[in-house]
């Protein structure tokens, strides 16, 4: 029973527990790792449905502009903004992506890669909100034990809630629509409206990441489209191990403090993680989570035999 | 003939692929119940066609009626609510899933919840149902088995069960036979004739020309895209054009 339930026990009282031990500056480094590993498991959740996405820059961007106009232009709490947001964000970023569903692979990734690029030149052209200067003074959520305890809540929720979803039927249909989207029409499914809700989901996950950290430093800007929101996550989900949902947030977990770890060696941090991502994509081109649980399920057996 | 109880008319369909005629001026008629045949040459157009009627590819002209609706250029999984389902030739089945569970995928269909009165059930033991009906034996557990680890006729059969699920009133079947024993063959053959007997109507795409035969009502022959002949068995093969397509010019 211990056996079923610690994989699952241990990352739970480790979150919970994690913002009571750690000082400030790292509860800061915490709630960076749980925003990155929603957009990880955002990435994932698109990747395990057929579309790889370079732009999660834009659902967090989209959500972090979106509860900040809220908050900053019509007043809204952040407690109201930060879930109107995660639905605003997330319907702009699936009606952003729409036209382009139909595409394929590299196809449909360039895209992505380009629309939030876009919008920031979109925001700085036409000084919408802010313009070059973003918003700031928006309001942070009441407290600071909220801040953290709402973000725990929402990734393990997202984490367990979505690989449920996935180890469902309705998760069978999208991850057959990767593998192979014809024999899925050929089930009468309308393979463009799964892929539709399953952009939706992901985009409004981005989204929430995204008007979280609004509240968090209290202003948005440009910089929410940058492209570490794109590159970082799909990074976490590619070392933490693709298709699990948990490799993506293991991946942030692991990479996110490393990358704060490295900020005392100053300009050549870049070229350590850089080497520390080719080694790892190397040495364990499965992912960890993959390779551990593997280990893990064959530890069962020895137990067994003896 | 029979033009009133036509469940499928096929009128003049043309497809060109970037100038390529890969279908010119296909007309046929299918009876409900009735097994057609549709055979040719490698490469003279019987996918093709079927991808025309089951809105996989959009047809450049004519017009494709299903029970009296003009169906041509209907999105694909919407043809497929409508009870004409197929199979496809190269099988490629969700590999690292077991046998059963991909035939969840078409057991989600929408045409399966409504045909159930709104609700799905119990897709896994529906899927297991299914798959013994198609000679998945059940004392053996062969339906457990990952699809990775079965051979090939089971493969095919599994890829006639997906078909099935969807109880579709028109299975058309591409090239079921394709790369299986003689003996698998004669397996399969009592399970298109129990379709058969239940009223569905049935195309196959074949190239062993012997077993269509016998199952066969009539058969369509194309030829570089073209039909160029039609009837039963007998007769068709009598002709001088579908021999000379077949055995080449000499004969």
């Amino acid at each position: 029973m211990l056996y079923l339930l610690a994989p699952r026990l241990i990352p739970i009282l480790a979150f919970l527990l994690l913002p009571l031990v750690l000082g400030t500056y790292w509860q800061k480094v915490f709630l960076s790792v749980a925003v990155f590993a929603l957009l990880a498991i955002s990435w994932d959740i698109l990747a395990q449905s057929g579309m790889i996405s370079l732009g999660q820059a834009l659902f967090f961007g989209l959500g972090a502009y979106c509860s900040g106009v809220l908050n900053h232009t019509f007043g809204w709490h952040p407690l109201l903004a930060l879930p109107a947001a995660t639905l605003l964000g997330g319907l702009i970023g699936t009606v952003c992506l729409l036209p382009v569903l139909r595409l394929r692979g590299v196809y449909f990734s360039m895209v992505t890669l380009i629309i939030p690029l876009m919008l920031v030149r979109i925001v700085e052209a036409t000084k919408i909100f802010g313009g070059t200067e973003g918003l700031s003074g928006i309001a942070p959520l009441p407290s600071k034990w909220l801040e953290l305890y709402l973000i725990v809540g929402v990734l393990l929720g997202a984490l367990f809630g979505f690989r449920r979803m996935f180890n469902s039927d309705y998760g069978l249909v999208l991850k057959g629509i990767k593998d192979n989207d014809r024999s899925v029409t050929n089930a009468g499914i309308n393979v463009y409206w799964f892929k539709t809700q399953a952009l939706f989901i992901a985009s409004s996950i981005g989204a929430l990441a995204g008007a979280f950290m609004t509240h968090v430093y209290m202003f948005v800007g440009m910089p929410v489209f940058a492209l570490d929101y794109s590159i970082l996550p799909i990074a976490a989900a590619v070392v933490g191990g693709p298709g699990t949902l948990a490799g993506a947030t293991l991946g942030a977990v692991i990479l996110v403090p490393l990358s704060e770890a490295l900020r005392g060696i100053g300009g050549l941090r870049i070229v350590f993680y850089g080497c520390f991502l080719v080694v790892f994509i190397v040495a364990l081109p499965e992912g960890i989570f993959h390779y551990v649980q593997r280990k893990y399920h064959q530890f069962e057996r020895w137990v067994e035999v003896e | 003939m029979m033009a009133a109880a036509a469940l499928l008319r096929v009128d003049s369909l043309y497809k060109t692929f970037g100038g390529i005629l890969a279908i010119t001026d296909l007309s046929f008629e299918l009876a409900e119940g009735e097994l057609l045949g549709f055979i040719g040459p490698n490469g003279s157009g019987k996918t093709t066609a079927v991808n025309l009627i089951t809105g996989f590819v959009k047809p450049s002209q004519g017009a494709v009626i299903y029970r009296g609706r003009d169906i041509t250029g209907l999105a694909a999984h919407a043809v497929v609510r409508l009870g004409i389902s197929r199979t496809f030739q190269m099988v490629r089945p969700f590999y690292q899933l077991p046998a059963y569970k991909n035939m969840i995928i078409p057991l989600y269909s929408p045409r399966v919840k409504q045909l159930a009165g709104g609700r799905y059930g119990d897709r896994d033991a529906v899927a297991l149902d299914l798959l013994e009906e198609v000679g998945f034996e059940r004392d053996a557990q062969v339906a457990y088995k990952s699809a990775a680890a079965l051979p090939q006729g089971y493969l095919k059969r599994l890829e006639l069960a997906k078909a099935m699920a969807l109880k579709p009133d028109l299975i058309i079947l591409d090239e079921l036979f394709s790369g299986l024993s003689l003996a698998e063959v004669a397996s399969i053959v009592p399970i298109i004739e129990k379709l058969r007997k239940e009223g569905k109507t049935i195309i196959m795409i074949e190239h062993r020309l012997k077993e269509l035969f016998r199952i066969a009502d009539r058969v369509v022959v194309l030829n570089y895209g073209q039909k160029i002949a039609e009837g039963r068995a007998e007769e068709v093969m009598a002709s001088e054009d579908v021999r000379k397509a077949y055995l080449g010019v000499e004969a």
